[in-house]
């Protein structure tokens, strides 16, 4: 076994090295094989399966397939469901990242700065984050019900009548985007207060002595420039875990009404998993997996730049 | 900025934070109302917080019965601690290896480690899918499971740990004649408790929430995993029993907002551990 695992070790300076190093080598590679074994089967070869499949019109359930070319990139962006599905998702995340960064950001400069139940607020805010979504999207979907909800029950008290939060297509990514950002809030806090407590203190007392009297100046010379590196991590991570948005949406909507919560991986899902277009949903996951490496490449773009702040 | 003197801003900090907590802790004051509210209650007081019939009894008999609870939470600590234990049985030694021995392939495994961090579940989903139909392996814990076995952020995380860690320690415990498994079950493994526990938190955490999987493995009770047991019990209840159906959540969110709280500081430490990245 362990000859068979050592073979594809390289052996060209082979005759330089000493048996020490050659061990060494070889150990390597056998704690690593299992690892690589497993990366190779459920990572490597699905992400390739998927981009061939993608040209194909393989369907679960038939026996043979026809390649297509680009035919179902072709069919996706023709298709209204698709369409919508991608510019929903970009609505969510538009909503979503931006104020559960800027929303956390604030609470962690609050609580930093605030002497008393420190602990307490951060579990508040983190408890979302524990909590299981599917779960708690029900407990929203009562809040939110149009009649015996309490948040329209609320409003009724100061004589609002509250939309119908997740049956009028008008509203529903609104307040899908309500539970989103709830329940992404608490992990961006929980990142930026640590970002801020490694701050160090002498940074705030020089900027004081050089004349930023105000809290916005502390802000502006010494906070936000610190924690440069924390933000464009949350920023990054709260923009793929919004793309990614599943649960809520099979929860509570299915897509509906009339397709006005239709987003990426639920569409994926549908034609994938319900309707086993397997071909046709490879497409889609093929053009999900483009946008996270575009995202994950602005974010290494960004971070060279910037590194001189760390 | 005293923290003993109470000024005017600091009376608008705490009021907002105070505010801020309400709400965010809002939707567990109503579930844990509501479960315990019986149907007429919630048709017509829906700003009370006190049931007037207390049906704390009747809605959890229900949730319990509609749908099996305990094989629900069974399952879900059955695949999230063999999720669990292998990623670490497996990112371990790899980690190890490709932080403190020198092989050629280190480097190209760590492109590789960075390429698949980039991939989640969602995109390998539809050939894992296909290969486990052909298999006849679906609602199987394996097919929950097998996927999970490679944590490549697990990789990832060790790694950057044992980088940090002294090579003394290691040329120490070579110098003793012990063996490289030695080494990592003897010196690595009781170092690196910390990041063990963050990966724990991270992994249980994410296995524990996940619906998108399991919905697509399992089609059968007996293998559902909490998300997937809820969806199941929605669909029962024709989700307008709202009493049961927040008994059921209640049930449900329990277990893992418990070890949250009696945890909290490990479960801070280490969402800033796996968040950062090192």
């Amino acid at each position: 076994m362990a000859e068979a695992i050592a073979a594809p070790l390289p052996l060209g300076s082979a005759s330089a090295r000493s048996a020490a190093e050659k061990h060494e080598a070889r150990t390597g590679w056998l704690l690593s094989l299992p690892a690589l074994v497993l990366l190779f089967v459920f990572i490597l070869l699905p992400v390739a399966a998927v981009i061939l499949m993608s040209f194909t019109d393989y369907e679960l359930g038939y026996a043979g397939f026809r390649w297509v070319g680009f035919d179902n990139y072709a069919d996706l962006f023709t298709s209204r469901t698709f369409r919508r599905s991608l510019w929903n998702t970009t609505v969510y995340t538009a909503i979503v990242a931006p104020v559960s960064i800027f929303m956390a950001l604030g609470l962690a400069m609050l609580i930093e700065s605030e002497g008393i139940g420190r602990s307490f607020f951060r579990t508040a805010f983190f408890l979302p984050v524990a909590s299981l979504l599917v779960a708690m999207a029900t407990v929203w979907q009562y809040l939110f019900h149009p009649t015996i909800g309490p948040v329209n029950a609320l409003l009724r008290l100061a004589d609002i009548e509250g939309p119908n939060w997740l049956g009028a297509s008008s509203y529903v990514l609104y307040g899908l985007s309500i539970i989103g950002i709830w329940q992404s809030v608490g992990f961006n806090l929980v990142l930026f207060l640590a970002g801020l407590t490694a701050i160090p203190r002498e940074l705030y007392q020089a900027a004081h002595v050089d004349g930023a009297r105000s809290a916005f100046d502390r802000f502006r010379l010494v906070t936000w420039p610190m924690l440069g590196p924390t933000t464009l991590f949350v920023t990054t991570i709260s923009i793929i875990n919004a793309v990614k948005v599943f649960e809520t949406v099979k929860t509570l909507t299915e897509g509906g009404p009339n397709k006005a919560s239709e987003v990426l991986l639920f569409t994926i899902y549908q034609e994938g998993f319900v309707y086993l277009r397997v071909g046709y949903a490879s497409a889609m996951t093929v053009v999900f997996l483009i946008i996270l490496v575009i995202l994950m490449f602005l974010q290494y773009r960004i971070q060279d730049r910037q590194v001189h702040y760390t | 900025m005293n923290a003993r003197s109470f000024t005017l801003g600091r009376a608008i900090r705490l009021f907002i934070l105070s505010f801020g907590a309400l709400i965010f802790l809002a939707p567990y004051i109503f579930m844990i109302s509501t479960a315990g509210k019986a149907q007429s209650d919630i048709f017509s007081s829906s700003l009370s917080l006190i049931p007037q019939h207390l049906s704390y009894v009747a809605n959890f008999t229900k949730a319990l019965t509609r749908v099996s609870m305990t094989t629900l939470l069974w399952n879900g600590v059955v695949v999230c601690a063999l999720i669990f234990v292998i990623q670490v049985a497996i990112a371990i030694p790899c980690a190890y290896a490709m932080a403190k021995l020198k092989f050629r392939a280190a480097r190209a495994m760590m492109v590789l480690v960075m390429l698949g961090l980039l991939v989640p579940i969602h995109a390998t989903a539809l050939p894992i899918y296909v290969a486990f139909d052909r298999a006849a392996l679906l609602n199987s814990y394996f097919a929950l499971v097998a996927p999970f076995t490679i944590s490549v952020f697990g990789i990832f995380l060790f790694l950057q740990f044992f980088r940090a860690m002294p090579d003394d320690l290691i040329h120490a415990a070579r110098l003793d004649g012990m063996s490289e498994t030695g080494i990592i079950a003897r010196v690595i493994v009781p170092n690196a408790w910390p990041a063990i526990t963050a990966f724990a938190i991270f992994s249980v955490v994410a296995h524990w929430n996940d619906l998108y999987w399991p919905l697509i493995v399992v089609s059968n009770q007996s293998y559902a995993t909490p998300p997937l047991g809820l969806l199941y019990f929605r669909a029962a209840e024709a989700g307008d029993d709202y009493g049961a159906l927040m008994a059921a959540t209640l049930i449900i969110t329990f277990p893992l907002v418990a070890a949250f709280l009696l945890a909290q500081k490990r479960f801070v430490e280490g969402i800033t551990m796996t968040g950062l990245k090192g």
